[in-house]
Order: structure tokens, then C-alpha cells, then sequence
């Protein structure tokens, strides 16, 4: 436990002067742990190590646990206890809604839509459905000024058909942040009498989710997005709406998913889930306040700037930033040597020389996205988190575009 | 409930207490000194954060050696393959107290092409999965900053198209020293100044030094004779070598094996690997093949199209038909076997003639030549000269220089007229210029 304390205070901005510290703005792609939510699991590592499913007292003790939880996660969506199937995180969340309700469908010819923004747990699942005979419409987003990386219902609407059995649409963008309107979408789906999925790990916690106000039947989140830890999530299943299970043996949770319950992680998503009900409102104004003074500032002081998504349909915490003429990999890597943590649409070591397809999608240029950085913030971001970004940042990209083959090429032509 | 501002944000940053890495700008975040040459999982435990102190340098261009790193002041980057001797490289920069960051170009999609990997056990191959992993083992190893920079659009095209064009036109390419010129020290020099560093070190066995004389930097031979690679490294500009830092070239390669050992470096027993990166199992013929009808699939055949050769007349250098070859990029200047000809006696390939598409055949005396033409000459220690310079030249990695004179015919072209014919000179290869340890320039033979 001190350890992980360490690692939790290791992010925050360092007390000690003269030190440089680490500053942590990526908390889209992960959080630490709150230290309440690793208190609330901890016994279920030791001595309550029963198992959930077991008739005696410690599983009882597990069951209770989970119950409690499951509470807890439901009182996060709006939703009832037994509309909650505990999963390992975001993406299976994601791969059971998908196959699980293409699965349940009795459709003799079965056809999915879904957007062209969506996380890789949603867009590679697809293709996979494609691969199973599945046909799939991507959409496109809207990528003028106005709503740039929303998609626009009426596309949606276009691309049902009477074959039509799921429409997945995520709530918030990993990477734009920009919120998308579910509602609407939503109830064209019903209307259609479509099941409809939200993916909604980076909106937990962010921005409030109620799953009947939305009209969403299945709905994803990931508990390390929000201050839990990683290999927990949750899928809401509303009530009567039928998926097939993707794993066997067991009746876990209600069938629809096999296993034994993870109990300490059920446990840390329901503290987590706890948590961010109770702090969202005042976590919201807090970090747009900073995030916006983050973005304005850099937009001040680094000349050429660009902002990526429509800034007024956004999470409160992501800032998107394009620096022409600086790459994104440099950037990254340049102000993680200085202690600053971000990411990059530009394309990652892992696979792809493409950028990222969620900017190309939002209608970037390739340079655009390639130069682009992502600033996440997050309940333990500070002002002075902020204050070391806007001092290490512009001198950063300054140096990087003077260095840059590209950059001088186009000075030259200038001249 | 306690909160995240109730938290007390311990300061983990434990300075290292060794003397060297006080007086790095860097300091590493660790939980103890002992973990520095420990378990990297303690080091990670213990909230591995680098504070790296790495200032901006305003140092354009070539830099005097005085401004060169000093390891209070300065960063150096590692180019670290996942092999012994630029991990080495590393692990010896690091105990030196030098500031450092490891990074690993990922150069080539192993994914791409998959016709090529063979069910056997996987080679280790530059960009492997395997690679990657060795270097991050490495770099965790050091408890140094490491990054994968993505540089497979690059590479193919400086290096990989035109290895496929080369042979294609009947040449025989060095694709490593296209590499070396144009992604390591160009592309890679360049994004480690963009990060902050003033210089890159590789495992590369050579020497440069600084002549005050002339004011110019030289590349020499490494100690270790037999480990040498100056022969890829002739192209390397006056910038680029002011920024380049080659540890190695000081040493023999046993005594690179034994710091491995000492240092605990973790791929310290691994094999060396002499194959070309993006070639699976040395089959440069199957990679053409397959990369052309990829290619091909895409509708992108590149300036000049790409097109497999066709099968041609095998000649002999009085124009006899002798037989009939499978494309010209299958064969090499001096190849003997595979010919599928049989004449009574010994034959080589002595020429590629694109124009007719003919292979050309002879004897060992035909395969002889005291004269050839080298393009795009880089001059090392002096602009390019007025006169005709003598130097040994070496026209093949592995071949024993040759006396020679070098006449230039315009700043970047000249003709070399060797002492004594050599053998299988060659279209492709490179024709480096020495005079004793000194490497003078070289050129590519037309």
C-alpha cells in the first residue's frame, strides 16, 4: 500500500523546490488509483478473499461486496443494480455489447452501424463482424469548424435499414473529447427498434450519465478511467434487452458473464464509482477551468496553434492541439524528458505509419494530426500542473520546429 | 473518505548518491541507489520517473569539439538495435555518469510480407518484436529513458525502394549505408536534437576525431581491425559526424562481449546478426519478389516503375548465347554457382546489361578491372581535392583495400585506376577511399 501511495503522490507536483517534478496530463489514457478506492479493496486481496459464488460466510461476505458495488456503479449510470454485468474493462465491455447482441439478434441478414471515431475495441470488433459476414456502415463525422468530430444524427439515420441490429456511437472521444448526441441518436434507434450501444469510458466520471435519460440499451465503461484500477468495467444491459454471453461456465453474473467475480476489482469500481457520483460536479468546473486556461494560454504564446474538436460539445478535462511543423513523436518524447506526460495523434511505434484515424476522421491533414498532442487532465490535477505545462510547452515546440528538416525547408521557401 | 488533496505528495525523486550521476544533469528517480544495477521492477516499484534536466542547445550545424558533450552539460541518444553492442553502448555512456536516452527506430512492419516469414524458429531481425523487447530490457536494465520512434515510412523510402530499384537495374545496393546516411544519422540525428539531445552514439566500431589543423572531423578505422565498419560510414557529412559518438571503435570485440558481462547488460550472450534488417533469412530475391507484387496489389510501382526483370540471354563476353537467366535481379558482379550453365569451365558474371536484359559470363581473367567510375563522392577530411589523390580503396566489405589513384572529374564523381586489377568490381557497392586508419571519402561505383 505505500508503495502505491508513492506511485499515487509521484504524480502530483513536486513540494520539494528546485526539483523538477512530473506533470501527469494523460488521464484519458489512464488514472491512478484513489487512494479511498484502494482502501475499499484492499481487504478483498486478504483476509475477505472469499469467493462471490461460495455458500459459506466469506462468500458471503464476497456477494455482499459485489452487491454493494453493483449498487454503486448503477447509481453512477442511472440505472438498476441488475442492468450491471462487471466485465474486465472497457474493451471486453465493448466486445460482449457487440457480439453479444449481434449474437442475440434473430435476424436472418444482419447489419451494424457504427462511427468512424470510435476506439479500436469498438471499430476492430467490427471488422471482425465484417469477417463473420456481418455488413457494417461506418459514418463519417462532421469536420468543418463548427461540431468538428461530431457525428451528425441525420447520417446515422441515413445508414438504417430494415436489417439494421445494433447502432454503437461512444459518448465522449478518447481522443477529441468531443461529446456526441446520444440522445438523439438513440432515439432514432428506438424509433427503428435498433438496440443501441453507447461506448462511454471516457465520459464516466466526467460528465453525468444517466442511461435512461440517454435511452442507451447497453453502455460501456472501464474503472481505471475514472480513478479505479485497470481489468475492471462494467456493461449496463438494460432490462429485457437480450445479449448472448461471449464466455461459458457459469452463471455468473445472470449468465452473461462467466467467471469468477473479480471481487476486489468489482469492489475498487464501485469506490471509484462512489467517488466520482459524489465529486463530478465540482471535478468538472475545476479542471474545464484549468484545461481552458491550459488551451488558451498555449494558444496565446505558441504562434500557430491549432484546437482540435468543437471546443463548445467537449469533455470537461481534453485539450487537442495541433503544432504545425513540429512532429508529435518529438513533442511527446521532448516534454516527457522534461517531465511532462501527454500523447500523440501521430503514429506510435506499435503498428501503424498512419496518424491517428480519429483526427483523420475529424478532417485533419496527415501534418495536422501528426503534430497533433492531447492534454488530459484529471482529479489530481493542480494549478500548478497547469503552470509547469504553459512554462515547458511553448519552448518545446519552438525548439523542435526550428529543428525540424520540414520547417526549414518552408522558411526557405518563405524567403 | 480521504481525498486526492488530502493526499500528501510525497516527493519520490530520490537522487542517486554515485558520484557520476551527480554530476549528470539528470537525476533518476529511484527507491534506492541499489537499484540502479538491480531489478528494473524495483526501480519501477518505486515510481521510475525520469527528471531529466535536458536543456534546449541553440547549437546549429557543425559544432567545435569543445561544445561537443561533456557529460555535465550535454544528453547523448542512444540508437539502440537490441544487439550487444549498441546496448553495450548504452550501458557504458550510462556508467560514465553521461546523460542519456535510448531509442530504437522501428524501421520495418515484420507484419507486412508474411509470405516471407518462415515457420522455423524467428531470426533476430531489426525491428522484430524481439528487438524492440531486447532494447526496452535494456533500457529498463539502465533505468534510462527509451522511446520507439516509428520511422517505417522513411525507411522505405530512402532505403528499402532503392535496394529494390538497384537490383532491379542491375546494381547491387548496400543498403546499410544508405541507412546510415540517410535515416541514423539524418532522420534519427534529427529527432534525438529536436528531444534534446546534442549528439547520437550507435554501436557502430569506428573513430572520429576532430583534426584542429584543418578544422574538420575525420572518420578513422576501429581498433578492431576485423570489426570495422567504416566501409558503411564513408558517407557521413562534416554535421553529421561533429554529432556522432562511436564508443566502440576504441575496442575489441571480446572486450565489448566482457563489459556486457560486467555491466549485466541483458542481451550480453546474444548472436550477432549480419543479415540485412528487412531481409528475412538473407533471401533478398524472395523480399524483391514479394515487395514488388505487394507493390504491384497497391498500384504504387514509384518514379520510373518497378518491374520485376523478365528472363534473358546468358552471354559470354564474346556475345555467345550460352543460355538463358531468371531476371537480372537474381545475380551479382563475380557470381560463380547458380548460373545453371555448363561451359567446360569455370564462369562468373562479369556484367548486368539492363539495356538487353543479358547477363554477361566470363572467366575469372574477364571478371578483372583496373578501372572504374564512383558518383556522389563524400570527401572526409578535405573538400574535394584538384588533384588526383592516392589511397587505398576498398570495393567490397569485406575486401582488402587496394592501392589506387583516385582522379576526380567533377566535385563529386571520379576514376579510380587501381595498382593492380581487382576482381568483381561491382555497380551498387560502395568504393571507399583510406589512407592508413584514416578513412579520405568514397563514392558509389557506377
Amino acid at each position: 500500500m505505500q508503495s502505491n501511495r508513492q506511485l499515487f503522490g509521484g504524480v502530483g507536483h513536486s513540494p520539494q523546490a528546485g526539483q523538477p517534478s512530473r506533470v501527469y496530463l494523460d488521464y484519458n489514457a489512464t488514472t491512478p488509483v484513489d487512494p479511498a478506492v484502494l482502501d475499499a479493496m484492499l481487504p478483498f486481496l486478504g483476509s475477505n478473499f472469499g469467493n462471490a459464488g461460495s455458500v459459506h460466510t466469506p462468500g458471503q461476505v464476497a456477494r455482499a461486496a459485489v452487491d454493494a458495488a453493483r449498487d454503486s456503479v448503477a447509481a453512477l449510470l442511472g440505472a438498476s443494480p441488475n442492468e450491471i454485468v462487471f466485465t474486465s474493462g472497457g474493451t471486453e465491455a465493448d466486445n460482449l455489447a457487440l457480439f453479444g447482441a449481434v449474437a442475440a439478434s434473430t435476424k436472418a441478414r444482419k447489419h451494424v452501424i457504427t462511427t468512424a471515431i470510435e476506439h479500436h475495441a469498438i471499430l476492430h470488433s467490427c471488422e471482425e463482424l465484417a469477417r463473420q459476414g456481418i455488413d457494417v456502415t461506418v459514418v463519417p463525422v462532421r469536420n468543418g469548424s463548427d461540431g468538428q468530430g461530431i457525428v451528425d444524427p441525420e447520417e446515422i439515420r441515413r445508414a438504417i435499414r430494415p436489417e439494421t441490429v445494433l447502432i454503437s456511437v461512444m459518448h465522449a472521444n478518447n481522443e477529441l473529447g468531443t461529446i456526441q448526441p446520444i440522445e438523439e441518436i438513440a432515439r432514432m434507434a428506438s424509433d427503428a427498434g435498433v438496440c443501441f450501444h453507447c461506448d462511454a469510458v471516457q465520459s464516466a466520471g466526467k460528465v453525468p450519465l444517466d442511461v435512461k435519460k440517454l435511452g442507451v440499451d447497453l453502455l460501456s465503461i472501464s474503472a481505471h478511467k475514472f480513478c479505479g484500477p485497470k481489468g475492471v468495467g462494467a456493461l449496463y444491459v438494460r432490462a429485457g434487452r437480450q445479449i448472448s454471453p461471449r464466455a461459458w461456465g457459469g452463471h455468473a453474473e445472470r449468465d452473461r458473464r462467466a467467471g469468477t467475480e473479480n471481487v476486489p476489482g468489482i469492489v475498487a469500481i464501485g469506490a471509484a464509482a462512489e467517488i466520482a457520483r459524489a465529486r463530478l460536479a465540482e471535478d468538472a468546473l475545476r479542471l474545464s477551468a484549468l484545461r481552458d486556461r491550459l488551451e488558451n494560454t498555449l494558444l496565446e504564446r505558441v504562434p500557430h496553434v491549432r484546437v482540435n474538436g468543437d471546443r463548445s460539445r467537449r469533455v470537461p478535462n481534453t485539450s487537442n492541439l495541433s503544432f504545425p511543423g513540429a512532429g508529435g513523436e518529438a513533442l511527446l518524447i521532448a516534454l516527457d524528458l522534461q517531465g511532462l506526460a501527454c500523447s500523440t495523434g501521430a503514429a506510435c511505434s506499435s503498428g501503424s505509419t498512419e496518424p491517428s484515424h480519429v483526427l483523420l476522421a475529424a478532417g485533419l491533414s496527415h501534418d495536422d494530426a501528426r503534430s497533433s498532442l492531447r492534454f488530459s487532465l484529471g482529479r489530481p490535477s493542480t494549478a500548478e500542473d497547469i503552470d509547469r505545462a504553459i512554462e515547458i510547452v511553448p519552448s518545446v515546440v519552438a525548439r523542435i520546429r526550428a529543428l525540424s528538416p520540414r520547417e526549414q525547408e518552408t522558411a526557405a521557401h518563405a524567403r | 473518505m480521504p481525498t486526492f488533496d488530502q493526499l500528501e505528495t510525497a516527493n519520490l525523486a530520490t537522487e542517486l548518491t554515485s558520484p557520476e550521476a551527480s554530476r549528470a544533469a539528470r537525476t533518476i528517480a529511484v527507491t534506492s541507489p541499489a537499484s540502479r544495477n538491480g531489478s528494473a521492477q524495483e526501480s519501477l516499484l518505486g515510481g521510475r520517473s525520469f527528471s531529466s534536466g535536458i536543456q534546449p542547445t541553440e547549437n546549429e550545424g557543425a559544432l567545435a569539439p569543445e561544445d561537443a558533450a561533456s557529460p555535465a552539460t550535454s544528453t547523448i541518444a542512444v540508437a539502440m538495435s537490441g544487439g550487444v553492442d549498441s546496448s553495450t553502448v548504452a550501458a557504458i555512456l550510462h556508467e560514465r555518469g553521461q546523460s542519456i536516452v535510448g531509442l530504437t527506430m522501428q524501421l520495418w512492419n515484420q507484419r507486412r510480407l508474411p509470405e516471407l516469414q518462415g515457420d522455423g524458429p524467428r531470426q533476430h531481425r531489426c525491428c522484430s518484436l524481439d528487438d524492440v523487447y531486447d532494447a526496452r530490457r535494456v533500457a529498463e536494465h539502465l533505468t534510462i529513458p527509451f522511446y520507439v520512434i516509428n520511422f517505417e515510412r522513411q525507411f522505405e523510402q530512402t532505403v528499402v525502394k532503392p535496394f529494390v530499384q538497384d537490383y532491379l537495374n542491375g546494381r547491387t545496393p548496400i543498403p546499410c549505408t544508405r541507412c546510415n546516411n540517410d535515416v541514423k544519422f539524418e532522420q534519427l540525428l534529427s529527432t534525438a536534437r529536436q528531444i534534446g539531445a546534442d549528439k547520437i552514439a550507435t554501436g557502430h566500431y569506428a573513430r572520429v576525431r576532430f583534426n584542429a589543423g584543418t578544422n574538420r572531423y575525420e572518420l578513422w578505422r576501429a581498433v578492431d581491425d576485423s570489426k570495422d565498419q567504416t566501409y558503411f560510414l564513408f558517407g557521413l557529412t562534416q554535421a553529421q559526424l561533429a554529432r556522432a559518438e562511436f564508443p566502440l571503435g576504441e575496442m575489441k570485440k571480446q572486450e565489448v562481449r566482457s563489459i556486457a558481462r560486467r555491466l549485466e547488460v541483458p542481451v550480453a550472450e546474444k548472436p550477432e546478426s549480419q543479415e540485412i534488417c528487412f531481409v528475412p533469412s538473407g533471401s533478398y530475391v524472395r523480399f524483391i519478389e514479394s515487395y514488388l507484387r505487394e507493390k504491384g496489389s497497391e498500384r504504387d510501382v514509384g518514379p520510373g516503375g518497378m518491374k520485376l526483370g523478365e528472363s534473358g540471354e546468358i552471354v559470354a563476353t564474346t556475345g555467345e548465347v550460352l543460355g538463358r537467366h531468371h531476371g537480372l535481379h537474381h545475380y551479382t558482379v563475380g557470381q560463380r554457382s547458380g548460373l545453371g550453365i555448363s561451359v567446360g569451365r569455370p564462369v562468373y558474371v562479369v556484367a548486368l546489361d539492363r539495356e538487353r536484359n543479358q547477363l554477361v559470363v566470363g572467366d575469372d581473367a574477364e571478371l578483372r578491372s583496373s578501372i572504374c567510375e564512383v558518383r556522389d563522392i563524400n570527401w572526409i577530411p578535405f573538400e574535394s581535392p584538384d588533384a588526383p589523390v592516392h589511397a587505398r580503396v576498398r570495393i567490397r566489405n569485406r575486401h582488402e583495400p587496394a592501392e589506387a589513384e583516385i582522379t576526380p572529374l567533377t566535385p563529386t564523381t571520379a576514376q579510380i585506376t587501381f595498382h593492380e586489377p581487382q576482381r568483381a568490381i561491382t555497380p551498387g557497392q560502395a568504393a571507399v577511399f583510406y589512407a592508413d586508419e584514416k578513412v579520405l571519402g568514397g563514392g558509389w561505383i557506377v
